[in-house]
């Protein structure tokens, strides 16, 4: 096994023992890079200054959970004095003037940042396939989608490109990549990590988490993200756990809750069976099993495609042509808004921010942003309900494995249905986790667990004991070829 | 609710968009649809529900009114397309 097809905890035993040198984890990294091409993982690498901050760590060693660690970082952070470009033709040549939060903690880990990975435009997207840039391709099979938005924050850790990796997930956009992809993807808590300097798409929903090889991995980079940023006032301003020590205690008497809603029409008998499979696996590690209901799970995608694309058509003003990014000039300043916007965004930005309009234009306000903020309402209680009685909501992440790229492009609500299960973590706030649970022709299945508000330790814990009985996050999808 | 080709229009004017007689009778079929699969939540009865915003329980977040550095202005000015001596520059707003 290649350095760069390592863990975080397996390189960090090493780093200490001094068996390696951050330059040779940098090296594998980037010479697996060369290898993969074609999978379209990154937007920008940055292989020269990644290197020489490597070299430089050989020699005087840094102190830090990810030391020494290449990490990849979703184009929707900024980097000071790199470009960030949301996978957006309409922000061509914006440099950040300023690092996101969560990616100066990384840096303040020991982290090194290797590239800026392919996404959705705008993060609006289940599959990596609107990029500006191009598709990205799934790494255990390339005629088929990474999933989505943040593709490529998966594809760089599942091919050994990154160690890990940072996306933000509005409404799956990391745990339904991580199902696809074979890897852990976390959404902590609404308010768990600072979004300073992640550009937004809907405030109320988005967040920022890691993606990783296994469980231990993620809660490596979650501890390190996490925390309050007097930059971020949705941030909160409470002490992040110790997720490593707690996620290795045992699971006797966990409640876990199984939602009879998830398992309905529309989900492949194979990712049902593996979910199954995973929910006796829990229970043989000494887990209480109870069916529940989260009976307004029916509602969750038409109450985010109103409230998700009401926000980004708000947050999406800003692409003017003004300030940054691009302009497309006109005689005067309202064509040169819309000659901008026209050129800059591509179709499925401009659908939804047709359609956020919509709901929130005057006469339809009320009969659906407001309903929909109502019926979020609805969703919220049923999982505040559901923990009152469990401890975890255990579910499949996607109700299929990974489909064929260009199958769902022409249809946008087949696209979004495909969201169907992670959704509602986003609307309710609550930390989600996708961890692998099997395969299915060749294509990984995903496991989401779902916990309570700042009960990320109860969800790790759970997605821990479940990995520590089965091998899928130690298959790797890059064999060489 | 019928979408046709003069209401994605309008919207489009208050989006500061634009598009050419083949996407707009794209978008208008696609609005349609997607209209129609979101108006399910017509079914809830939410007449004694309070919306809800965000999820957390906050309030207004205020901080010391004390001045701190702020970013550079010139690495501001780096990724405008148009700027002059400080200022934005746009076409010109005001007619003679």
């Amino acid at each position: 096994m290649e350095l760069c097809d390592k863990t975080i905890h397996e390189l960090n035993g090493m780093l200490s023992k001094k068996e390696i040198l951050p330059s040779e984890i940098m090296n594998s990294v980037l010479s697996r890079m060369e290898k993969t091409g074609g999978f379209r993982s990154f937007i920008k690498v940055f292989p020269e200054q990644a290197l020489e901050l490597a070299v430089r760590q050989d020699s005087a060693p840094v102190k830090g959970a990810l030391a020494g660690i290449p990490v990849a970082v979703k184009d929707n952070m900024c980097i000071e004095n790199k470009e960030t470009t949301c996978a957006s033709h309409v922000l061509k040549s914006f440099i950040a003037p300023y690092t996101a939060t969560a990616v100066l903690k990384l840096l303040g880990a020991g982290a090194i940042v290797i590239g800026k990975t392919n996404m959705d435009e705008f993060a609006m997207g289940s599959s990596t396939e609107t990029s500006f840039f191009g598709k990205t391709l799934n790494p255990w099979n390339k005629d088929m989608v990474p999933g989505g938005s943040s593709g490529g924050s998966a594809t760089s850790v599942a091919l050994g490109e990154a160690i890990g990796s940072l996306g933000s997930d509005t409404g799956g956009s990391i745990r339904q990549p991580a199902s696809l992809c074979g890897l852990v993807g976390l959404k902590p808590t609404y308010g768990r990590v600072s979004r300073y300097g992640l550009v937004a798409f809907a405030s109320s929903l988005d967040q920022i988490g890691p993606f990783a090889k296994d469980v231990e991995d993620a809660a490596i980079l979650l501890k390190a993200i996490s925390g309050y940023d007097v930059k971020d006032s949705t941030s909160v301003n409470r002490e992040a756990p110790d997720y490593v020590t707690e996620m290795k205690k045992e699971i006797k008497g966990l409640k876990i809750g199984v939602p009879e809603e998830y398992f309905s029409d529309g989900i492949d008998e194979e990712v049902g069976s593996c979910v199954k499979k995973a929910v006796k696996d829990l229970e043989r590690c000494g887990a209480e099993v109870k069916n529940i209901s989260l009976p307004h799970t029916e509602y969750a995608v038409a109450t985010y495609y109103i409230i998700a694309t009401a926000e980004a058509s708000s947050n999406l003003a800003r692409y003017d042509g003004v300030h940054y990014g691009l302009r497309e000039n006109a005689g005067n300043i309202i064509d040169l808004y819309k000659k901008t916007r026209s050129v800059g965004f591509g179709d499925e930005v401009k659908r939804r921010i047709i359609l956020g309009t919509y709901v929130l234009s005057s006469g339809y306000y009320d009969a659906y942003y407001l309903k929909a903020q109502k019926a979020r309402t609805l969703i919220k209680e049923d999982f505040s309900k559901a923990f009152d009685d469990v401890d975890v909501i255990i579910t499949p992440t996607s109700p299929t494995t990974a489909w064929r790229i260009g199958e769902k492009t022409s249809d946008p609500l087949k696209m979004y249905l495909s969201d169907i299960y992670t959704i509602s973590a986003n609307l309710a706030g609550i930390p989600s986790v996708s961890v692998n649970c099997g395969f299915s022709g060749g294509l990984p299945v995903g496991l989401q667990l779902q916990a309570a508000h700042f009960n990320e330790t109860v969800l790790l814990r759970a997605a821990y004991s479940f990995e520590q009985m089965n091998d899928y996050h130690k298959k790797r999808a890059f064999s060489g070829k | 609710m019928k979408v046709d080709k003069k209401l994605v229009e309008y919207l489009a004017n208050l989006s500061r968009l634009e598009f050419d007689d083949t996407k707009l009778a794209e978008i208008t079929g696609q609005l349609e649809e997607i209209i129609k699969y979101v108006e399910k939540l017509n079914i809830l009865d939410t007449k004694d529900i309070e919306p809800t915003a965000h999820i957390l329980p906050l309030k207004n977040v205020f901080r010391e009114d004390k001045i701190s550095p702020s970013i550079d202005r010139n690495k501001i000015f780096k990724s405008s397309p148009d700027s002059d001596n400080g200022y934005f520059m746009v076409p010109r707003i005001i007619e003679e």
